[in-house]
């Protein structure tokens, strides 16, 4: 559901001149005959109108498919509902996506959080430091990363990761409980929304990594030149005239990132002991679950209405998704005067 | 502010390929030297030695000495950064920072040296700064704005003056109006001529009037053939070169035989 947005990127509103512009200069007489070729031209005009037209159906018919198939939940009186879903436990719908609505946001933040900044040095000592053939290395290498399946990534989590991590969260527990975040009874097991975190940072920071890397080797070389010549070390030219110029396209690598994130069903299934509160403990198992998993787990056993109540929470993630997306949007517009487009 | 050059046996290399060979120039402090000559003879990659950008591109190198009032800029206790700090550049096409205000933009080389500027002073570099590359009255009501906004002349003054904003010992000009009209062109010569009192200016290029008018002396730079490195053929007092050069390739030159 997330889209690309390249920055800086001049797209042209029209179809340039093209062929009629011109004119054939072999006998006066034909001088203005429509070139042979006019009917090419007209069939991919209308070809690349199909094709954005398209998108649009697919994502209304995504969305029509949704609210139907998700409006007997909506619109079953409350009591009604948690008689035949046992999931709700009595309470209404709205009490019942809440806190999956809040643990998917959480659990992407934070991978968002870790992701972001590990894969942004990536991407600069890439594109800016390291010699070209280790640059061209690592780039595969962080594409092969996102090659490997979320499957793999939950088995690897599952077994791996939380074993690893232990240690380090009940650490936390003990000696950082002051903190909010890491308060709570910690999970001996490792299986919590931290745990989480951290796979779906591993998993969305090939998408980011390479966005971002992109749009720094954009940055123009002129910026670049102007800063090291008035005295600045590497890091100040890229500070001065690489991360303003990638400011936009950083965001919008992050928001696909995100978007990933959010969506991300199997690895969750598979590490993280679910439940269903407002919880900021990240330490604590049984707090947190997020939309996704909780279809991918509700979903073979649900009669009826309850997969028509599963439907309503989805109809939540694509309301969230297109939300950060349009924010994403606001945000790289914001500064378009400073953006170096003009 | 202003410092002498001298040059000697500066050979200048991009990887294997030698690009200028055997200069020896002196500029002297407070005057105007230009360098003209075909495309492709040095003129630029010469000038880039001058405050060690030339090292920029990967594997570009160096060698001779280029010493600034005596102090060899190649030595190899010399932070080609500290170098560039003192010797102030103006490139072929006006290159503002896109992301920064008309301020911001004049500013950018003195927070590099100096993070901690109060407001007043800044606001006062920002307008000695803007006087002196004559821009002051153009952007004054706007300084908040982005200086990408302005036009090429503007844009290429405000370089002028984010290039002086740091106090220079040197400045070089590469090409600075090549990609300007003829009246903003008018503006920057005019703007040389009064900078000349304050700094060392070394300009490149390739329209040999504008040497004529700004320069105080010129050093011609012809290549052999195309695969050969570029050399300096004479330098000497501007009058003398556009009036009786002493080499034949300067005298084909400037009359217009090739190039």
């Amino acid at each position: 559901m997330t889209s690309t947005q390249t920055p800086a990127a001049p797209r042209s509103e029209r179809p340039g001149p093209g062929p009629e512009s011109a004119p054939p200069r072999a006998k006066k007489k034909r001088a203005y005959k429509a070139p042979a070729d006019r009917g090419a031209n007209r069939l991919f005009r209308w070809a690349a109108t199909g094709a954005g037209a398209f998108i649009l159906v697919v994502l209304a018919a995504v969305a029509v498919f949704l609210i139907v198939k998700a409006w007997p939940a909506i619109s079953m009186p409350t009591d009604e509902l948690a008689a035949q879903v046992s999931a709700l436990h009595g309470s209404s719908l709205l009490a019942y996506i809440g806190p999956l609505v809040f643990g998917t946001v959480l659990a992407a933040a934070l991978a968002l959080l870790f992701a972001t900044p590990v894969a942004m040095g990536i991407a600069l000592f890439t594109s800016h430091y390291a010699p070209r053939r280790i640059a061209s290395a690592l780039g595969y290498v962080v594409d092969l990363l996102a090659a490997i399946p979320s499957v793999v990534y939950g088995l690897w989590g599952a077994t791996v990761l939380v074993n690893v991590v232990k240690p380090l969260w009940l650490w936390l527990n003990t000696h950082l409980s002051w903190i909010p975040f890491f308060g709570g009874e910690a999970s001996p097991t490792g299986r919590v929304v931290l745990s989480v975190a951290i796979v779906l940072a591993v998993m969305i920071l090939p998408i980011i990594t390479a966005v971002s890397r992109e749009v720094f080797l954009q940055a123009p070389r002129l910026h670049e030149e102007a800063a090291l010549a008035l005295g600045a070390t590497r890091w100040e030219m890229i500070r001065m005239a690489v991360l303003p110029f990638a400011r936009s396209g950083v965001i919008s690598a992050a928001m696909l990132g995100l978007g990933r994130a959010l969506g991300e069903t199997m690895a969750v299934v598979m590490i993280l002991s679910p439940g269903a509160t407002y919880s900021f403990l990240l330490l604590v198992a049984g707090k947190h679950n997020t939309i996704a998993a909780n279809i991918a787990s509700q979903f073979p056993e649900a009669n009826p209405i309850g997969v028509s109540t599963l439907i309503a929470t989805g109809l939540a993630l694509f309301v969230i998704t297109l939300a950060v997306n349009m924010a994403a949007r606001a945000i790289v517009a914001r500064r378009k005067d400073f953006s170096g487009a003009n | 502010m202003s410092q002498r050059i001298d040059v000697k046996d500066l050979n200048i290399f991009y990887g294997d390929f030698k690009a200028v060979a055997d200069v020896q120039i002196a500029v002297e402090p407070r005057s105007v030297t230009a360098f003209i000559g075909p495309s492709g003879c040095g003129k630029s990659t010469f000038l880039r030695t001058l405050n060690r950008m030339h090292e920029v591109i990967p594997g570009a190198y160096v060698e001779g000495t280029v010493a600034m009032d005596g102090v060899d800029l190649y030595a190899a206790d010399v932070d080609p950064v500290a170098v560039r700090r003192q010797v102030g550049m103006v490139f072929q096409r006006p290159n503002p920072f896109p992301t920064m205000s008309i301020a911001e933009n004049v500013l950018a080389g003195v927070r590099l040296n100096n993070k901690r500027i109060s407001k007043g002073d800044a606001q006062d570099l920002v307008e000695q700064s803007l006087q002196g590359a004559n821009l002051w009255n153009e952007v004054k009501d706007r300084l908040d704005r982005p200086g990408s906004g302005l036009s090429g002349g503007q844009q290429q003054r405000l370089c002028i003056a984010r290039a002086i904003a740091v106090k220079p010992q040197v400045l070089l000009m590469d090409e600075p109006c090549s990609a300007l009209d003829p009246i903003s062109t008018l503006a920057i010569e005019d703007l040389i001529a009064e900078l000349k009192s304050q700094y060392t200016i070394v300009i490149v290029t390739h329209n040999m009037q504008q040497a004529a008018r700004v320069s105080d002396r010129t050093a011609f730079f012809n290549l052999a053939g195309v695969g050969q490195a570029g050399r300096l053929v004479e330098v000497d007092d501007t009058a003398t070169i556009f009036s009786a050069p002493h080499e034949q390739a300067t005298e084909d030159y400037i009359s217009g035989r090739f190039g």
